[in-house]
């Protein structure tokens, strides 16, 4: 059995206490809440934090309220935002996303919080370190090269969260908070396109909770592509939410893709294109082929790179059915092997 | 049997053997694809505090192998490490973690040698030499048989169909990770034990690479959290933790992790294949002419006998007059192939059932009644001299025809629907030992006493395969006592008479007969004893219900207990032995050795698929497979081998790969498995999984216990060939490779929208410089199982190639 490095493990007692332990040494510090992502990776040597503070003992982290919109404490686990009945209703998209994480095993440890954050991956570097040393490591971690392309002067490392491109479709927002006081950002500006920076969250900043707006008059829907019906992190996903006048024509409309990039990737030119019209077939197929364009899988997941980006096209192109009220079951069945 | 145990979790693995006192090791495995170990400098690692003992290969100068002609491995590389992960230094500490620091301490210099990463690489460059043995250079074996003249019998064809396809290496991926406990017990002699299936040749190895009689080792197989052929092999860390805990006089514990066990791999050979084929217009085969070529990895393991596997089996499930088999083995520098579910046969299974299914369309026959026009007849010899016994095929196409609904299916389902259909046939074990020699392949003793109690011993090793229930049936089903009152020890090779081991689907029937011979000589002694007391002749007593009867008075006779009492006081202590050997083979050839078995199982498939053409992703509602098993000794394991074989199976056709990454050759010389991960190395999970319909095919063999044959293994094989055929149905493509994934499917369908052949495959084979085939007249022109030409020439240019390269090293 692969043994984890030792580091000290720290439990606070309000956020303010974690802040301030994190803001002291944020450089060799980390946050734990379900542990299912950095354990594995600390095993791996993929990181090293000498501290580890664990928030899963702060109450306020793991509440769901109900107000002007929905707010939910960063460590409420993807097995509670699944069982929450009103939400499933109200932010179907989001239900879907949270659904389709992982395993039950998985969801019942993970956060929203941690889906969030979740490091991005790719095959040269989620490996151990005996493995990355075969490789003389990669520029991520211990290295200097991306594998994934050797002229890249960034990391290429996959977006891989299910519930960020969906939160960000949903114009969520989150709050982070740091000793030297709070500030809540758009998902949309937590990220950005590269595998190594790709949170725009200080390291000295712990995101507490996730707001997302009222949704009346909303719909929305979430797509992921894997292998599997378990286990397997997307290796493409269509999220879309949108507002549909009563004739049918978009009011509002946002379209964002998973794993086909360091970031979840908005399409704004289908969002363009779709606005005031209804969703005809055809308009659909414009849209997904707008998406289709903007989608850069790279030869680090599973699957091969060129299909992943075909299947972009087909994935937003069901989600926009769905958007649009067609009955979708039986192609989400045969894609995610259960009823979601 | 295991039952109890397993739920309430009393089951004990081998990394639930804890001992007192006992340390842990781990070991240093190679960062470089090839290279050459310059110097290893162990100093700062055996300081480490907490650190027991540092070993490297000068600690194991005596290799060691499963097969006999490749004792090709050491437990730690003492001069060249052929993959990543190939083992140079051990460390022995006060716990795991402990361990794991220390091994990264141990400085090793490399000189980097070239990277042989695919088969090309290995034909084309016969130097550096990845070992020093082998048929040419980078070439391991080299294997040529021609059954009858097969260039005569395609000419003669009215058709002759000429395909090649490739099955994509996977692995085995049993859910416990292979582990091992040493220990020097109370009476100075070394225990292991080991999540092995073969203890016998563990033990052997271990003998051997220690130096140490074998009556000083004892080897206890552990029960296995899952085989599948990938514990077969002896380990590295079995050999270390042995010489480890010896030395230091205290129980060694090694306990792989995942990433570890896809190093262990001897798992399904990648296989290139050709097959040329020649058909009547009526649909008889003339003749089939095949080429293999194996990517072997960095040992021999299996690998020789996997060789001769791919060509073996061809010819016992349809009649094919003449036949050509030459198969190429190469090395790599990859973790080694060896032996999973099927080995070596699945491969080229795979290319017989995909190229039939064309034959089928081009001779515009059903695919059904295409094979049920060329079963091969019950009790005959085949061109290659292999025995066929009962053959239940015929009656597997049916059933599985019917219950499939197949005739109104097959070419009338909807665009994007389609059914495909396959056979195969496997070993009931095979005819010859790893080890030449004469002994038997299974032994059984039996222990009955006063206490109504009996206990079989039998080195057979439990698997998870239920190998412990087969014995109980069988002997509490000759001894008339309920299953319950029998207790087994196997597996364990102080205590229990030799069974070769789990491997080669060859327990049930061997083991099987033992137990048979071993409980009809305790019969005998305990019937003795009952005439004598019930004064009634022994010839008319019957054992059942626990009881001992008087066939004819059925309420004059003992219980069992009473029955065994009398039978102690009149001959003594009772115990008997049984043993079985396989019957002696046809073939007297060179090469001959690899194919006879006491009989084959039969299996037959139909795979349901929806395809969407638009994204080419596969969905597999359901499967019929019928299988051909003799008789169920447990028809409830029986079925579980069964949809464990699908399940395997569809893993293998969709989506599984053990697959490797060369990182561009200017920048590095690194090759590493790609993702050596239970998470990244896709194979099913239950939301996968489709309905099976399962029928078992029940005509007795007479070979096999109560005629039973194999099941664990041969259902497994018709599967993929199955899925492609199906994936054709469906949608017109042909992937002629393994796995057939979205991806391959897309491609094929844009292929054909632009006019080009519907069809994702490989597109030759490499022209291989095969050796002159050793040539075996077949029975029907008069063969005698001999080769007519004596002694070919094992390859003139092989031979040259080995002389070049030796003086190249001199």
């Amino acid at each position: 059995m692969i043994r984890l490095p030792d580091f000290a493990l720290r439990v606070p007692r309000s956020i303010d206490e974690a802040a301030g332990w994190l803001g002291a040494s944020p450089a060799d510090t980390m946050i734990l809440a379900g542990g299912t992502d950095l354990v594995p990776n600390m095993k791996r040597r993929q990181q090293v934090p000498r501290t580890v503070i664990a928030l899963r003992s702060l109450g306020d982290l793991r509440t769901i309220r109900n107000g002007d919109g929905l707010t939910i404490g960063s460590a409420v686990t993807l097995t509670e935002l699944v069982r929450h009945e009103a939400l499933r209703k109200t932010v179907p998209g989001l239900w879907q996303a949270a659904a389709q994480v992982a395993t039950p095993h998985l969801r019942n440890m993970g956060t929203i919080g941690g889906n969030l954050c979740l490091d991005t991956r790719c095959t040269y570097y989620d490996q151990s370190y005996e493995w990355r040393k075969a490789i003389n490591f990669c520029m991520k971690k211990d290295g200097e090269i991306c594998w994934v392309a050797t002229s890249s002067p960034r990391c290429l490392a996959v977006s891989s969260t299910d519930t960020a491109p969906m939160l960000q479709a949903l114009g969520a927002s989150v709050r982070l908070v740091s000793a030297s006081g709070t500030r809540t950002v758009t998902v949309a500006d937590l990220y950005q396109n590269d595998g190594m920076l790709y949170l725009t969250r200080r390291p000295d900043e712990i995101l507490t909770e996730v707001s997302i707006p009222d949704q009346t008059g909303w719909r929305s829907t979430y797509w992921k592509l894997r292998r599997r019906g378990a286990f397997d992190f997307p290796v493409a996903s269509a999220a879309v939410a949108a507002r549909l006048e009563r004739d049918g024509a978009v009011g509002a409309i946002r379209v964002v893709l998973g794993a086909v990039a360091s970031r979840p990737l908005a399409s704004a030119a289908a969002e363009t294109l779709l606005t005031g019209r209804r969703l005809t077939d055809e308009a659909i197929a414009e849209a997904a082929d707008a998406a289709y364009v903007i989608a850069k899988p790279m030869d680090n997941t599973d699957f091969e790179l060129v299909w992943r980006k075909k299947m972009v096209r087909a994935l937003v192109t069901n989600a926009l059915r769905e958007v649009r009220g067609d009955d979708v079951r039986e192609a989400r069945m045969s894609l995610a092997r259960q009823v979601v | 049997m295991d039952g109890r145990a397993k739920v309430t979790g009393q089951t004990r693995f081998a990394d639930d053997v804890i001992l007192p006192r006992m340390l842990h090791g781990r070991l240093l495995r190679s960062p470089h694809p090839h290279a050459r170990i310059r110097r290893i400098d162990t100093t700062r690692a055996a300081a480490h505090p907490g650190v027991h003992l540092v070993l490297t290969g000068r600690d194991f100068p005596i290799p060691y192998g499963i097969l006999p002609v490749s004792h090709d491995e050491h437990a730690l590389c003492p001069d060249l490490v052929r993959f990543v992960g190939d083992p140079v230094a051990a460390v022995i500490a006060r716990d795991e973690a402990v361990a794991a620091e220390a091994v990264e301490l141990v400085e090793v210099e490399y000189e980097v040698l070239r990277t042989f990463a695919t088969p090309a690489d290995s034909l084309t460059h016969a130097t550096p030499r990845i070992h020093d043995y082998g048929d040419a250079g980078n070439i391991h074996k080299l294997v040529a048989l021609e059954f009858g003249d097969v260039d005569e019998a395609i000419a003669g064809a009215d058709h002759v169909f000429d395909d090649v396809f490739f099955f994509e290496g996977n692995t085995h991926l049993p859910l416990e990770q292979h582990a091992c406990v040493a220990v020097k017990d109370a009476d100075g002699k070394l225990v292991l034990y080991s999540s092995t299936q073969t203890p016998h040749y563990v033990h052997r190895a271990l003998a051997k690479a220690l130096e140490m009689p074998a009556a000083q080792i004892r080897v206890i197989a552990t029960p296995n959290g899952g085989g599948f052929g990938g514990k077969s092999d002896p380990f590295n860390h079995e050999v270390v933790a042995a010489r480890a805990a010896w030395l230091l006089d205290r129980p060694v514990k090694f306990c792989l992790s995942r990433e570890e066990v896809f190093y262990c791999h001897r798992g399904r050979h990648p296989v290139l294949m050709r097959f040329r084929t020649g058909v009547t217009k009526d649909g008889q085969l003339t003749g089939v002419d095949l080429q293999t070529l194996l990517d072997g990895g960095a040992y021999g393991s299996y690998g020789a006998a996997s060789t001769f596997y791919t060509g073996a089996l061809q010819t016992v499930t349809y009649q094919i007059p003449r036949y050509r088999f030459r198969g190429c083995r190469v090395f790599t520098n990859k973790p080694p192939c060896g032996p999973k579910r099927g080995h070596g046969t699945p491969q080229s299974r795979f290319g017989q059932e995909v190229q039939l299914d064309k034959i089928a369309e081009r001779l515009d026959r059903d695919p059904a009644d295409l094979r049920l026009g060329m079963v091969a007849p019950a009790d005959s010899l085949t061109a290659n001299y292999l025995r066929v016994g009962t053959i239940g095929l015929a009656d597997c196409i049916r059933t599985v025809v019917d219950r499939s609904d197949w005739r109104t299916r097959h070419r009338k389902l909807p665009y994007g629907h389609g059914v495909g259909l396959a056979c195969s046939s496997y070993l009931s074990g095979a005819g010859l030992p790893i080890n030449w020699n004469d002994l038997p392949h299974s032994g059984v003793q039996l222990k009955l006493d006063r206490s109504g109690g009996v206990t079989a011993f039998c080195g057979a090793t439990e698997i998870g395969q239920g190998s412990d229930d087969v014995l109980v049936a069988i002997i509490a089903e000759v001894l008339g006592v309920r299953p319950f009152d029998v207790r087994v020890v196997t597996g364990d090779t102080d205590l229990t008479p030799v069974d070769l081991g789990s491997y080669s689907s060859r327990v049930t029937l061997m083991m099987g007969n033992a137990a048979i011979q071993a409980a009809e000589r305790a019969r005998e002694i305990v019937a003795a004893g009952v005439a004598r007391k019930l004064e009634v002749p022994a010839g008319r007593l019957t054992f059942a219900d626990g009881r001992v009867f008087d066939t004819e008075d059925p309420d004059r006779g003992l219980t069992f207990q009473e029955a065994v009492c009398a039978a102690e006081a009149g001959h003594g202590t009772i115990g008997t032995t049984g043993s079985y050997t396989p019957p002696k083979s046809a073939a007297r050839f060179k090469g001959g050795g690899v194919g006879p078995s006491p009989t084959y199982s039969y299996t037959a498939a139909v795979v349901d698929v929806q395809v969407d053409p638009e994204t080419g992703w596969i969905t597999v509602p359901r499967v019929w497979i019928a299988h051909d098993i003799g008789r169920a000794i447990n028809p409830v394991l029986a079925r579980g081998q069964v949809e464990g074989s699908v399940y395997m199976g569809l893993g293998e056709a969709l989506m599984e790969e053990q697959a490797f990454r060369r990182l561009p050759a200017r920048l590095s010389s690194a090759l590493v498995h790609k993702f050596p991960s239970l998470l990244e190395y896709k194979s099913l999970t239950s939301l996968d999984m489709p309905e099976v319909i399962t029928d078992l095919i029940e005509h007795p063999d007479p070979a096999g216990p109560f005629g039973a044959k194999e099941v664990g293994q041969g259902p497994l094989l018709p599967i993929m060939p199955a899925v492609a055929n199906a994936v054709y149905d469906a949608v017109g493509v042909r992937i002629d490779e393994v796995p057939v994934t979205p991806e391959k499917i897309v491609r094929a369908l844009a292929a054909k929208a632009a006019g080009k052949p519907a069809r994702v495959g490989p597109s030759a084979f490499p022209d291989i410089d095969w050796p002159d085939a050793l040539v075996v007249p077949p029975p029907w022109d008069g063969g005698d199982g001999r080769a007519s030409n004596t002694r070919p020439s094992s390859g003139r240019k092989a031979d040259a190639g080995i002389e070049a390269v030796a003086g190249v090293k001199s």
